[in-house]
């Protein structure tokens, strides 16, 4: 008999004063796990993946209800449980880790008091007892020096430490089962690398039950032995991983597959004279101290880096969180104030213009941010925005209407959205709107800053092709600045890996990526999930 | 730490010198002392050698800013000098009727302390309290109840409270005296009933936001992840939303602490208490405005005494917060 | 004809800004339609029945403050051989024509609700010339009535009658709204609207119907009709709501968006001017300045030659003085969302796109804040509403020319301590002041839950 199973379970949102009928969010899904034995429930926003490990904890927010099905652990019916009995099995039977370790600890309490509130709820031990098994779990999941970090604050450790306290606080009981949900989500590439090794080791070495949930598909090739794919809260294909990469049954299960990018094929570079150059260029940041608040350093955000990008070609500014990656092409924006080095665009210096003196550049550089729905103003209608631009700009158009219409067919968007509001699209819509945003002035270069992380894999490759279709047609170059190396191959000719303000390695695309020269990113490339 | 109160310490001054400025521009320059003089002795035909000895007497015949005088004077021996300046050091002076208002001040905060602090200390308990209770029942029909109920009180005027308590405590049932005041242990006769009516004026308001703190709290992630842990509903609440819900309440109320000097206006009026809040309340009314003045001068220290607390208090209540 | 062609029209500032408050909350509904995001908003206000219901109230209280706000100066009677008209140094207005009965019936003194005897004896001679001290009847209320057995019958047939017919035409006038308009519109709980509206016309015509032959909040110390005066006192309880927060907007808005938008030295110096001014304890500012006005009144005389023109350059005054104490607050929010909105990424487009500040701010940041000053118009108009009862008792309020509860309270208060109590006056201005703040409490918790990001 299977660890947990899971029969029928449904999730409805309760209907509001105006609706009549309550919304199905999580439809009649079925699945058994084993000891031992890694489930991916793998699914995109809004599939209802995460509802589902809420539900299977009874931890559902208040507006949603199970409305049917039966979930067993070990034997015991879960929603049988009085609240009370409930609370038992949480925290000592099955645990469950978060997706955001910033948030999912308490800021006031030390990690170790936190691990040691589960310890105490379920087993009398005396306070040195608990102490030790607080350091000792510490220990466990990789914290340094646990004696003293047990001592610490949240905001004291970094993320990926966090989520190991996260983990250490999930398994402190050593539960049967534990729930991640989205575990690597928020991390970066290399961290992510390191927690999912941990947690594949304590599987092994405790018999343990896990549902992974995520939508990563690197994730799942790596470490799931089922798979479960969720769309629209049913379950639509459940394999063992290896006949499910092999031979996925269904269209979505097929797709979701086929957005890992194929890192065989390189896109050829195009060798063009260069359009931008950065020489040595400096972004540095004042820190203010004592009394009188003078500048006693500086925080060397971006710290000298040269690079160029040639017309028609897209080079990626790789790198993790902090590295100054976006930094970096906020300076060549000019919404940046350099502290040393130069930018040139097609052979003429563009840093240190003034506002007025940028004008005319603007129409030739322009900008793709990475969240789709903070990057348009949601009190102006697609027509509005569009046209700011233009406006703004002095682009001159025939029939600036016919014009409008034309962009947003040709990225892939009906020519009556004109009238609409942002909040009437998705994220892959409103960042195609960005895009059509952008080329409506009619650039040269665009900066893309991670213009395809805050979507879901089906969406992003859309997007990227996007990009490269609208390259090969208006002879653009990007300036890709990403923290994901999966998608590279797919879109770059070249590669610059940046860390600490610094580019630590520059080259074609297939150079970087087959021969990296530097540890650092050889790191950054081991530590990309991939397809066994 | 000692750098950073240091600075803070630095900063308060321009601010000060900004009200200062701000209130010698209203007193003295807006109106001039003529016509302080001229509403001060009431009659509209008073003679010009009456205002002139009024000023006189009070050092308000001296110029504003600058005295014609040689020397050192020339800036010291002008109104603004001696009057507005010498709020710095503390030197109230004397008020429009001849007293000395350092001294008034020294006797009066202590009345107004005696009603404040016990007000605000058992006015911030309740509502937590009450928010408390509330939030353990969220979401259901005594949350709605209890919530409609708050805002019924917040909209009941302050006087309102003060008639309805004086009306029946004191003078149907006779249970306190209606206003009054002793020195002393004996105080507490004379202040029950005004700190009851303070913090029942103030619980319609404080419950409200107290309760919608708590619930911006327990929305949030790590309330999840402590329920994923199998701690209790109770549990939770005390031990993890409370004390983090404690933060914005606790420093936000820290800026009022030194203000509990100056009293209140209205209730030391209505239960004549001898205390600051009554004794401006008789400055306004008796129209002297170097009572007014200082008073004025003292609320703003008071308030920037505050601000500083509240920025240490952060540190001491969140371990987040370092002050650089 | 004749006798209207003759009133003399007065336009009080006062009046001035409250036409175009209304002209200014009339447009910005109306543009609302262009704006589906907001509108939507908006609806979730109205589609609550707490939202409705205090709306319906906020806007009866506010009809009455709109005709007390059209001001005339009657003609006076011609005298023989003269020929221009002279007109009446009393500025009424058009509430005061409606409110006609009530005004006119003066008492000596106090009397109670419903009471045809005054409320104090007096010296009063029987028809043999013999001097009696006794409580007389009132000149102008039961006048009608021969003995007081009759009262209770007597006001229970005047307050049936009027029940029955108000309440029907209440009824015909709500089911011709549905009709017309109501039913088109199913999400809006239409009869939350009509309760309170039903509720609404009742009391006001039952209570005037009662008014014409009684005081049905009795009289004040010199005999006047307490109900009259607490309907007038409306006027300046709206206002003093409304225009506190709207004087002083500009220069928050204006302040609190420049710090934010431009950081630097202009921030420096926006969080200078709003610490030295929240420094200032509010109610000390406001009694300082309050006297400084009077002091600059008493010294002008010649620049208010009618008491209602001083009245209302003081009540302007306080207002603006109110809402000095005020903005600091809605100044700071506005530059913390400010700083926060720039740092979108729509507006750093904005920026790569080469547009001008003043557009930025215009298009990308005030939209964006705009729930805030919102927010802030709602929440302070009750603060407002309550401050002025206290501000008047302190004696740095409004006029004592001017009608207001705080100034109701205040004269009554002395008479607390009389026995038995006199209460109606401050009773009367209570329950009125109680509706009005309420209801907008109520409103504008909706108006957050609608508007405020965070609340949802």
């Amino acid at each position: 008999m299977a660890l947990l199973t899971v029969e029928n379970l449904s999730v409805q949102l309760l209907p509001g004063r105006h609706d009549d009928q309550p919304r199905t969010l999580v439809d009649n899904i079925s699945f058994t796990l084993d000891s031992g034995e890694i489930l991916a429930l793998v699914g995109e926003s809004g599939s209802g993946k995460s509802l589902t490990s809420l539900a299977l904890m009874r931890l559902l927010p208040e507006v949603l209800a199970i409305s049917s099905g039966a979930v067993t652990l070990g034997g015991d019916n879960l929603f049988a449980l009085t609240e009370n009995d409930m609370n038992r099995v949480r925290g000592k039977r099955m645990a469950m880790v978060f997706q955001e370790p910033q948030s999912s600890l308490n800021p006031v309490q030390t990690v170790g008091q936190q691990i040691a509130e589960v310890l105490n709820l379920h087993h009398s031990l005396s306070a040195q007892q608990t102490q030790q098994r607080v350091v000792d779990l510490l220990q466990e999941v990789g914290i340094p020096d646990p004696q003293q970090r047990a001592g610490w604050y949240p905001h004291q450790l970094s993320g990926g430490q966090k989520q190991r306290v996260m983990i250490a606080m999930a398994l402190a009981c050593e539960p049967e089962l534990l729930i991640a949900d989205e575990p690597t989500t928020a991390l970066d590439v290399t961290i992510q690398k390191q927690i999912l090794t941990l947690l594949n080791e304590l599987r092994h070495k405790r018999q343990l039950a896990v549902l992974l949930i995520t939508h990563d598909m690197g994730v799942v090739s790596e470490m799931a032995d089922r798979v479960a794919v969720m769309r629209h809260g049913k379950i639509v294909e459940q394999a063992p991983a290896q006949d499910f990469f092999h031979a996925p049954k269904h269209e979505y299960s097929r797709m979701l597959i086929h957005s890992l990018p194929d890192r065989s094929h390189f896109l050829a570079s195009p060798t063009q004279a260069a359009l931008l150059e950065l020489t040595d260029i400096k972004v540095w940041f004042p820190i203010r101290k004592g009394i009188l608040q003078r500048v006693a350093d500086y925080t060397r955000a971006v710290d000298g880096i040269s690079l160029s990008i040639g017309r028609g070609e897209t080079l990626a500014l790789v790198g993790e969180s902090g590295s100054g990656k976006s930094t970096a092409g906020r300076a060549i924006l000019g919404l940046e104030a350099l502290a040393g080095g130069s930018v040139s665009f097609d052979g003429q210096r563009i840093d240190g213009l003034s506002r007025t003196q940028f004008l005319p550049l603007r129409k030739r550089i322009q900008v793709i941010f990475q969240d789709p729905f903070s990057s348009m103003n949601p009190r102006m209608s697609v027509r509005e925005i569009l046209s700011e631009g233009m406006v703004s700009l002095g682009v001159q158009v025939a029939d600036p209407e016919a014009e409008m219409r034309a962009l947003l067919q040709k990225v892939g968007l009906e020519a009556d959205h004109l009238d609409r509001y942002p909040h009437e699209f998705s994220g892959g819509q409103r960042q195609r709107l960005a895009i059509a945003r952008a080329i409506a002035v009619k650039p040269e270069l665009i900066i893309c800053d991670e213009p395809t992380s805050a979507l879901d894999v089906s969406i992003r490759l859309q997007v990227l092709n996007l990009l490269k279709d609208l390259q090969q047609e208006l002879g653009l170059s990007y300036l890709f600045i990403t923290h994901d190396l999966s998608i590279i191959p797919h879109i770059a000719h070249r590669i610059a890996v940046m860390k600490n303000g610094k580019i630590l390695e520059q080259g074609t695309a297939q150079q970087v990526i087959e021969q990296p020269q530097h540890e650092y990113t050889r790191a950054l490339l081991e530590a990309v999930p991939a397809m066994a | 730490m000692i750098a950073y109160i240091l600075r803070r310490l630095a900063y308060a001054f321009p601010i000060l010198l900004g009200v200062n400025l701000l209130t010698f521009a209203l007193f003295f320059v807006v109106n001039t002392p003529d016509q302080m003089a001229r509403v001060q002795l009431g009659d509209k035909h008073v003679t010009q050698e009456a205002v002139e000895q009024w000023k006189a007497q009070r050092g308000y015949d001296k110029p504003l800013f600058i005295n014609s005088n040689e020397g050192q004077s020339a800036l010291t021996d002008t109104i603004f000098f001696e009057k507005s300046l010498s709020l710095f050091v503390f030197d109230f002076g004397k008020s429009d009727e001849g007293r000395a208002i350092g001294a008034d001040i020294q006797q009066r905060m202590w009345p107004s302390l005696a009603l404040a602090l016990p007000t605000f200390i058992v006015g911030i308990s309740v509502n937590i309290i009450f928010a408390l209770f509330i939030i353990m029942f969220r979401a259901s029909v005594f949350d709605t109840a209890a919530m409609v109920f708050c805002v019924a009180l917040m909209s009941i005027s302050g006087v309102f409270y003060i008639f309805a308590g004086q009306f029946f405590f004191a003078k149907m049932w006779h249970l306190v005296p209606i206003s009054g005041y002793l020195p002393g242990m004996d105080a507490w006769k004379f202040l029950i009933l005004p700190v009851v009516i303070g913090v029942v004026s103030g619980i319609g308001g404080g419950t409200r936001l107290y309760r919608s703190l708590f619930l911006e709290e327990a929305s949030k992630d790590y309330v999840r992840t402590a329920r994923a842990k199998g701690v209790s509903e109770l549990t939770v609440l005390f031990r993890h939303i409370l004390p983090n819900g404690l933060i914005p309440i606790l420093t936000s109320v820290v800026v009022v602490i030194p203000s509990l000097f100056m009293g209140s206006l209205l209730m030391e009026s209505f239960f004549g208490i001898p205390g600051l809040g009554s004794y401006t309340l008789d400055a306004i009314q008796a129209q002297d405005f170097a009572v007014v003045r200082s008073m004025v001068f003292l609320g703003s220290v008071l308030y920037i005494v505050g601000l500083i607390l509240t920025d240490i208090s952060y540190t001491l209540v969140d371990p987040r917060v370092r002050l650089s | 004809m004749s006798e209207l062609m003759m009133v003399k029209p007065v336009l009080l500032w006062s009046d001035v800004l409250v036409y175009l408050l209304l002209v200014s909350i009339i447009l910005f509904f109306w543009q609302l339609k262009k704006n589906p995001v907001a509108a939507a908003r908006w609806a979730a206000v109205f589609e609550s029945r707490a939202g409705l219901a205090s709306f319906v109230v906020i806007v009866f209280y506010l009809l009455i403050a709109l005709t007390d706000s059209l001001h005339f100066r009657e003609p006076l009677e011609q005298l023989e051989g003269q020929q221009e008209v002279h007109h009446s140094q009393e500025v009424s207005s058009v509430l005061d024509l409606i409110l006609a009965d009530l005004k006119a019936q003066d008492e000596t003194t106090y009397s109670e609700p419903f009471a045809i005897y005054s409320f104090a004896k007096e010296n009063m001679q029987d028809a043999d010339g013999n001097v009696y001290r006794n409580f007389p009847r009132l000149k102008n209320a039961g006048s009608h009535l021969s003995s007081e057995s009759e009262l209770a019958g007597d006001i229970a047939a005047r307050a049936g009658s009027a029940i029955a017919v108000s309440v029907l035409i209440a009824l015909a006038l709500c089911l011709l709204h549905y009709r017309l308009s109501g039913r088109h519109y199913p999400r809006v709980p239409w009869l939350s609207a009509y309760i309170t509206f039903s509720l609404l016309l009742v009391a006001s015509v039952t209570l005037l119907q009662l008014g014409k032959v009684y005081h049905v909040f009795g009289t004040d110390k010199v005999g006047a009709d307490i109900l009259y005066q607490s309907i007038k006192a409306v006027r300046t309880g709206v206002l003093i709501g409304t225009l506190a927060t709207l004087l002083t907007l500009p220069l928050a808005v204006v302040l609190g968006i420049s710090a934010g938008y431009f950081k630097g030295w202009v921030d420096d110096v926006v969080q200078y001017i709003y610490t030295t001014l929240s420094s200032i304890p509010g109610i000390l500012l406001i009694a300082a300045s309050v006297l400084l006005i009077d002091v600059y009144i008493e010294t002008h005389p010649e620049d208010f030659n009618l008491v209602a023109y001083r009245a209302d350059f003081k009540f302007l005054a306080l207002c603006f003085i109110l809402g000095m104490t005020s903005w600091t607050g809605l100044c700071r929010l506005l530059r913390a969302e400010t700083l926060k909105v720039s740092q979108l990424d729509y507006v750093q487009a904005a920026h790569a796109f080469g547009v001008s500040h003043m557009r930025v701010i215009f298009r990308h940041i005030l939209p964006n804040v705009m729930h805030i000053i919102l927010i802030s118009l709602v929440l302070d108009f009750s603060v407002f509403v309550l401050a002025e009862a206290v501000l008047s008792y302190i004696g740095v309020g409004v006029d004592p020319s001017m009608k207001s509860w705080g100034n109701m309270i205040n004269e009554a208060r002395a008479e607390l301590s009389r026995d038995p109590v006199v209460w109606w006056s401050v009773g009367a201005a209570f329950i009125m002041m109680f509706i009005l703040v309420l209801a907008a409490n109520l409103f504008s918790d909706r108006v957050r839950d609608a508007l405020d990001p965070r609340a949802r």
